[in-house]
């Protein structure tokens, strides 16, 4: 099963008589005039989408826009008003409570923006606080909550209370709270807001770190662009309790649904968003898959396709090497045509180091996968035209 | 001239229905009254028997360790001081009498009022039912109790101490409710989002979470159980509100002092290591043996609440 949450027509209107709100809603009328007409708040409205299997879907928006009450409905913190919310192919809108405590006990967790750990508990017995809640027995708890915390790097700290530690040492412990229950699914609701930027960065780092050892399927607020950004397979954005846009970060700032959209890229550092793999183009250069070809018959290729440079891949997909008009002229056998100085730049490198490359390269610049697979070439004019188009 | 007219307009008498309850309540009740009256004796007797049972050197030992332990080495001290003036005065028996009956009207203040509060905590109808009562209990002068539990139960300490848990209780009550209601919503979140039944959210989270509160309201209700012990003894609950009561009675200043010095280094004493179990950080300003001690009895350091940083 790919789709880990599905969501239909989802809404939140917090206050009695919600259908007012609702009608008003199909009558186009916006969150305020709902509220100043019949005094109910429009938390989230009109909300469908899915959450894949192992991707961290942020969810982004301006304060207000009902990040927190969406994500409280994936656990039923807060009640849906209408709509069906499936976790895990369960309906959990119909779920009864007894069933609903045992998914949150064994398969989704999540974590705080004000960490919420229980200061009277040390860190060990707070990372055990899932197993404590589900009656599992006291050495089995404390075993796994301490791999958890070996995991975020606090087992030195087990025995510590909360106000003895720092903000980012306290996430931590949210953070391990939450992985000792070895959840399916991570609710993280501005998990690293609180923290100042040098940590909320470690701390990015590591939970994409975790991902890669174990990938869970992650919903993520927040409101900072950036950390949307480094962090997101998908970006969800939030206005007035609508989603108005979902896509990848590099979707998203090429293509914004709106200006509402679009003002919250305003200024955002491009050259960071963008990855060799965003830019990689197939179309940059012939592609020549027989490293035995014969070169003057390589040339006449690359010539009728219009460019200037080929690409040699062998039959994994792997790169070979790069060959010019130039370079194949008089040659009489492939391999020794291939150009000098050209490595290829890895897919994940972003936009900011591409950029050095393809600016001292004559060629568009090769971009192969960890694998050492061809994905594309960066030509300087696609390269400026990304730029172009984010300004 | 004083004027003293007083209007009447309705012919209504606010004491006479009171009276007519009271009388019911000693005809119908009975059985009742002399159930709860039994129970009380038994708690109040055994305890005052424990404390006058155990040797003065002894307890006044204990005394003290219990201050170094709790507090810290000046109030050892001030503790050590404390049990040489009771000697002194000739009033350790009033002053074990006097601690028993404290301690025994704010145990059933608390057993009754902690979950009264953990109700009103649940529910803002209870809240709105019971905030009123609780007013009308601490407002009312702590004379006025002493009257049904003299009808009820006679003279003694059983009325003393009943008279004392009506007076003492709503402390108790308001701060468990406050306490539960002040936790914060990101706790109760956490509690829930793990899977936690609403018992075990109560347990695990909110009643931990408030106890340094309820802690409070347990200082309070024991300090208040004093005062109210001491005006008790005017129904014969005896202890040291009785050498107070005798040297009043007898206009004696020096014996009216001496219970009144007592009764004040009784609400020194409990007041300061009772509160030391609802806010440990004041043990640490008594140097590191105390908290060490703490540890070593396995007990958190930690009940400060947790300070959101946003
Ligand atoms: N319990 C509630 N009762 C009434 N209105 C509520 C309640 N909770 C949230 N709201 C309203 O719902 C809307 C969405 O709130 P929500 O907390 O989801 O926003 P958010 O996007 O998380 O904002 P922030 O970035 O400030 O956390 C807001 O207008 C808020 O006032
Ligand atoms: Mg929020």
């Amino acid at each position: 099963m790919t789709d880990k949450i599905v969501i239909e027509d989802v809404y939140k209107i917090f206050g009695r008589k919600p259908e007012l709100a609702r009608e008003m809603i199909e009558r186009g009328h916006d969150k305020d005039r709902i509220f100043t007409e019949t005094g109910l708040t429009v938390g989230v409205q009109q909300a469908s989408f899915t959450i894949q299997d192992g991707e961290i879907f942020v969810v982004m928006g301006l304060s207000g826009s009902g990040k927190s009450t969406l994500v409280r409905m994936l656990n039923r913190l807060i009640e849906p008003t209408w709509g069906s919310i499936k976790v895990l192919g369960q309906d959990i809108t119909r779920m009864s409570r007894n069933k609903l405590i045992e998914l949150r006990r064994t398969k989704m967790s999540m974590v705080f923006q004000s960490f919420a750990l229980m200061p009277h508990q040390t860190v060990l017995q707070n990372a055990a606080f899932g197993l404590e809640v589900s009656g599992q027995d006291r050495g089995e708890r404390e075993r796994r909550a301490l791999r958890a915390l070996e995991q975020v790097g606090l087992s030195a700290n087990a025995n510590s209370y909360p106000s003895e530690l720092s903000g980012g040492m306290k996430q931590r412990v949210g953070l391990a709270r939450a992985l000792t229950v070895d959840p399916e699914i991570m609710l993280m609701d501005e998990a690293f807001s609180a923290l100042d930027p040098l940590i909320r960065t470690q701390m990015q780092d590591e939970l994409l770190e975790l991902q890669r050892q174990e990938r869970r399927t992650i919903v993520f607020i927040s409101h900072d662009l950036d950390e949307a950004m480094r962090i997101g397979d998908r970006i969800a954005i939030m206005e007035q309790g609508k989603v108005v846009q979902i896509g990848t970060p590099d979707e998203i700032v090429t293509n914004p649904a709106d200006d509402y959209v679009r003002s919250f890229f305003h200024g955002v550092d491009v050259t960071k968003v963008f990855t060799g793999t965003d830019l990689a183009c197939r179309d940059a250069a012939s592609l020549i898959r027989d490293d035995r070809a014969d070169p003057q018959a390589v040339r006449e290729r690359i010539r009728k396709d219009g460019f200037s440079a080929g690409v040699v891949i062998d039959g994994d997909d792997r790169f070979q090497g790069m060959v010019t008009l130039a370079s194949l002229d008089g040659a009489d056998e492939l391999r020794a045509a291939f150009i000098d100085n050209v490595e290829p730049a890895r897919g994940e490198e972003s936009l900011n180091d591409l950029l050095h490359r393809v600016a001292h390269l004559d060629v568009p610049a090769p971009v192969v996968d960890t694998d050492g697979r061809y994905l594309g070439s960066v030509s300087q004019r696609a390269l400026l035209q990304t730029l172009d188009r984010t300004r | 001239m004083t004027q003293d007219k007083n209007p009447q307009l309705l012919d209504i008498d606010v004491g006479a229905p009171v009276e007519n309850a009271v009388e019911w309540i000693q005809t119908n009740m009975s059985g009742l009254l002399d159930g709860i009256a039994a129970v009380i004796k038994f708690f109040v007797d055994n305890l005052e028997g424990l404390l006058l049972w155990i040797d003065p050197y002894v307890a006044g030992v204990l005394l003290i360790v219990l201050g170094l332990w709790r507090v810290g080495i000046g109030f050892g001290i001030f503790c050590a001081v404390s049990v040489a003036l009771f000697w002194e005065m000739q009033l350790w028996p009033e002053t074990m009498s006097t601690i028993a009956l404290v301690l025994g009207a704010s145990a059933v203040a608390i057993v009754l009022g902690v979950p009264v509060g953990i109700a009103m905590s649940r529910s803002d109808l209870i809240e709105r039912l019971v905030r009123p009562i609780l007013d009308l209990m601490q407002t009312m002068p702590p004379f006025v109790y002493l009257i049904p539990a003299a009808i009820f139960f006679g003279l003694g300490k059983v009325p003393g101490t009943i008279a004392t848990v009506v007076f003492a209780m709503p402390p108790a009550v308001r701060l468990t409710n406050l306490g539960i209601r002040q936790v914060s919503e990101e706790n109760i979140e956490a509690g829930l989002a793990f899977g936690c039944t609403p018992r075990q959210l109560l347990t695990k989270v909110q009643m931990p979470l408030a106890m340094p509160t309820i802690m409070q309201g347990v200082n309070q209700t024991i300090m208040l159980s004093l005062s109210m012990v001491v005006i008790a003894s005017m129904i014969g609950a005896g202890g040291l509100g009785n050498v107070v009561l005798t040297g009043i009675q007898r206009l004696n200043v020096g014996l009216g002092f001496e219970g009144g010095l007592g009764v004040v280094l009784v609400a020194i004493l409990l007041d300061r290591i009772t509160q030391t179990f609802g806010d440990p950080n004041k043990t640490g300003s008594g140097g590191g043996l105390p908290g060490r001690l703490r540890r070593a009895f396995g007990r958190g350091s930690n009940p400060e609440r947790e300070q959101t940083t946003n």
